[in-house]
């Protein structure tokens, strides 16, 4: 079992430093906390406020457990005989035990239990916190901003980065059947029914960046979004007289495909257009596939990283030795499918985000027919 | 003769003297009659000795018997989709967290109070905004019961994604549960899909908005929609397309009004139940539930099987 070393503490010690100044930095700059009590005690919010909670307590119920058996298996690991005859879980076991209880009582009470724990939760929030109702529906009067209920709101919050045919529809759909897929592109054997970060660093790594991308979504569109679906900052007043001028580029007029570059040629822009966003969407495909190719065969990533570049480069060039004993499990099927959910969502989704609000950039790939 | 015979049969069965007087003979009876039921009594101290309780229970529960802990769970319908016995580690709430038992628990609030609530409402332009108002000023407890219905709703959305989390943590959508998980995305999707429908059913502004804005995507939608890429090519229009299917008709109105309350509360729920019951039938057929598993290790992983 590894102890905890001095340097852990101290980076644990760093990191809280840095969140305490963010947070007050944040708090410094708030200009108008009743905006803010009024998003986050809206009735309709308060779920997603509660998720903020939940989300990090049950990754920590999940992660505590996952570094106790992480623990066992590199003890198993170096024992071999060891291995043989343990019972091979962190909960206790004595011989002579019941591998196997009786659901009656045992696992009755406690689904019991939490029906009465559920039921109690449900009946003090039906008590303390009214369902919204608004005005009667009124087509001639548009709610601003507009929101859908919070669970949406990340497909809502899509719209801003993709036109409706894609955030809308393609999207969700590409979301449902990548997420049908992911049993069948993990090859890996192991972890199969117990809490492992280990032996699953990147199946799992994977799921939880989607979920928190996700989340984080669904947060922007909740806290960060006022009228007219303009940003604003948590703590800023949400003023419905706030225009933005957005340039709204699209790249190719970035790097010249633009009507005045082609003064004499002008049927031929839209031909050039399409090619060139073309060309960017699959240099975009393979740049994306390379990089997870890169990453999948990665070791465990650790955050002192971040402060020695020299420690990063022997991490960034060594491959693994298990996660490439993983990829030897893995059929070209499995590797391609994964590959294209996990470019088309998993890395599309933050890029276009970051191109759009960073460089107002709004489409890559302008067709006659669509708009990438 | 024969008339001799039948009266001492009789006072043999009644116990009675031919000779005695009648309120001694009542009395007689009366004290054997109450020997009598103070001894059948007896038998109704043990409820589970009644025949109305074998009727219903089928079976004996003995509670100190083993077997017949077995018994109650098999012998019930309702707790029949348990195993008679786990995994000794898997009654930890630690491993599930309880997440899918407390998914299924909220659907079963949300179908009692949602029933409760069709009493008071009417899927129509004039009546439904009416009739969310009098649940929260007229009806007994009707606030309550809506605040109740809403709150169960965002908690299901909750819980169905902590489950899936919890899912994917424990390596449970492996072998050979990787059909289950697709039931459960599926129902993922089903439980999404009635929180949307029954956003509209006050018929406010929020629902009202939230659906034009939601339908609107729909609009989009390639070859489907009227405004999807290649959507004017294939001769949609705003009255032929997906959206109007789905509203039945071009604008949020009474229609959509009707369809979103009758795939609120039939359609969706219906298929969302049968989704369960496959899902609750694999996990047994699948073994049960996961774990917790003994590790494996990576020393013992074998390369695929070639067929
Ligand atoms: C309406 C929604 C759902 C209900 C009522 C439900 C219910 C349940 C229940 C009661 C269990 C038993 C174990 C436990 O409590 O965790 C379970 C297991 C399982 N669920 Fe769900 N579930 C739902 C949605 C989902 C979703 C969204 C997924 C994944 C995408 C999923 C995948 C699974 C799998 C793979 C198992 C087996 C887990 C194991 O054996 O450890 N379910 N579900």
């Amino acid at each position: 079992m590894e102890s905890p070393k001095p340097n852990s503490r101290r980076n644990k010690l760093i990191g809280l430093i840095v969140a305490v100044v963010l947070v007050g930095l944040w708090v410094y700059s708030v200009q108008d906390w009743h905006q803010i009590w009024k998003i986050v005690s809206a009735p309709d919010n308060v779920p997603i406020v509660a998720m903020l909670f939940l989300v990090p307590f049950f990754t920590w119920l999940g992660v505590k457990q996952a570094k106790s058996n992480d623990n066992l298996i590199v003890e198993l690991e170096g024992d071999a005989k060891l291995a043989k005859t343990h019972h091979r879980k962190v909960e206790p076991w004595r011989p002579g035990w019941a591998k196997e209880l009786h659901v009656w009582p045992y696992l009755v009470r406690v689904e019991f239990l939490a029906a009465v724990i559920v039921t109690v939760i449900l009946y003090v929030w039906s008590i303390a916190l009214n369902a919204p109702l608004e005005e009667p529906a009124n087509p001639n009067l548009t709610m601003n901003p507009s929101k859908a209920p919070w669970y949406f709101l990340g497909l809502q919050e899509m719209l801003v980065y993709f036109d409706p045919w894609i955030a809308g529809v393609v999207m969700p759909s590409i979301i449902m059947i990548g997420l049908m897929v992911f049993p069948y592109v993990d090859s890996n054997p192991l972890g199969n029914g117990y809490y492992t970060l280990r032996q699953r660093r990147f199946a799992v790594n994977m799921f939880s960046w989607g979920f928190l991308m996700w989340i984080l979504l669904i947060v922007i569109g909740t806290f960060i979004r006022g009228p007219g679906w303009i940003w604003f900052w948590p703590g800023q007043t949400w003023d419905h007289n706030t225009v933005v001028f957005d340039r709204n580029r699209d790249l190719h007029e970035i790097l010249g495909v633009t009507p005045e570059n082609f003064a004499n040629h002008l049927s031929l822009l839209p031909w050039v257009r399409g090619i060139f966003g073309f060309l960017v969407v699959s240099g975009f495909f393979i740049l994306g596939g390379l990089f997870f190719h890169w990453l999948m065969r990665k070791g465990p990533f650790r955050f002192s990283y971040l402060i020695s570049p020299k420690r990063f480069w022997a991490w960034a060039k060594l491959p693994d030795p298990f996660e490439l004993k993983l990829l030897a499990n893995t059929s070209i099927l499995q590797y391609m499918t994964f590959q294209f959910f996990a470019v088309s969502v998993l890395l599309a989704m933050p890029v276009k985000l970051f191109l759009r609000l960073v460089f107002t950039i709004k489409y890559v790939w302008v067709t006659p027919w669509f708009n990438v | 003769m024969a008339d001799q015979k039948d009266q001492k049969e009789t006072q043999q069965l009644t116990g009675e003297k031919a000779n005695v007087g009648l309120v001694e003979r009542a009395k007689e009876t009366a004290a054997a009659l109450k020997d009598r039921a103070l001894e059948e009594a007896k038998d109704y101290k043990d409820p589970q000795q009644t025949q109305v309780w074998k009727s219903i229970f089928r079976v004996s529960h003995q509670r100190s018997d083993p077997r017949n802990r077995s018994l109650a769970i098999l012998s019930n319908v309702f707790l029949h989709l348990h195993p008679a016995k786990i995994n000794r580690d898997a009654v930890r709430y630690q491993y599930t967290w309880g997440m899918g038992g407390i998914t299924f628990y909220l659907f079963i609030v949300l179908t009692f109070t949602g029933v409760l609530l069709m009493f008071y409402y009417h899927p129509t332009k004039i009546q439904a905004f009416a009739d969310i108002l009098y649940l929260e000023h007229d009806v007994p407890f009707g606030k309550l019961l809506r605040n109740m219905h809403r709150w169960a709703a965002h908690l299901m959305v909750i819980t169905t994604w902590l489950h899936m989390f919890r899912v994917v943590l424990t390596g449970s959508y492996k072998k050979p549960r990787e059909f289950n998980w697709c039931v459960g995305v599926v129902l993922l999707v089903l439980t999404l899909l009635l929180s949307f429908t029954g956003y509209l059913l006050p018929d406010d502004q929020l629902g009202f908005w939230a659906v034009t804005v939601g339908t609107n995507m729909a609009r989009a939608t390639p070859m489907f929609g009227n405004e999807g890429p290649f959507g004017p090519q294939l001769g949609l229009t705003p009255y032929n397309d997906v959206r109007f299917g789905l509203l039945g008709g071009s604008i949020v109105d009474a229609n959509a009004l009707l369809r979103a309350y009758i795939w609120h509360c039939i359609g969706i729920p219906l298929v969302a139940s049968i989704f369960m019951a496959v899902h609750f039938w694999r996990i047994r057929k699948d073994g049960g539930i996961s774990g917790p598993a003994p590790v494996m290790l990576e020393s013992e992983m074998r390369p695929p099987k070639k067929k």
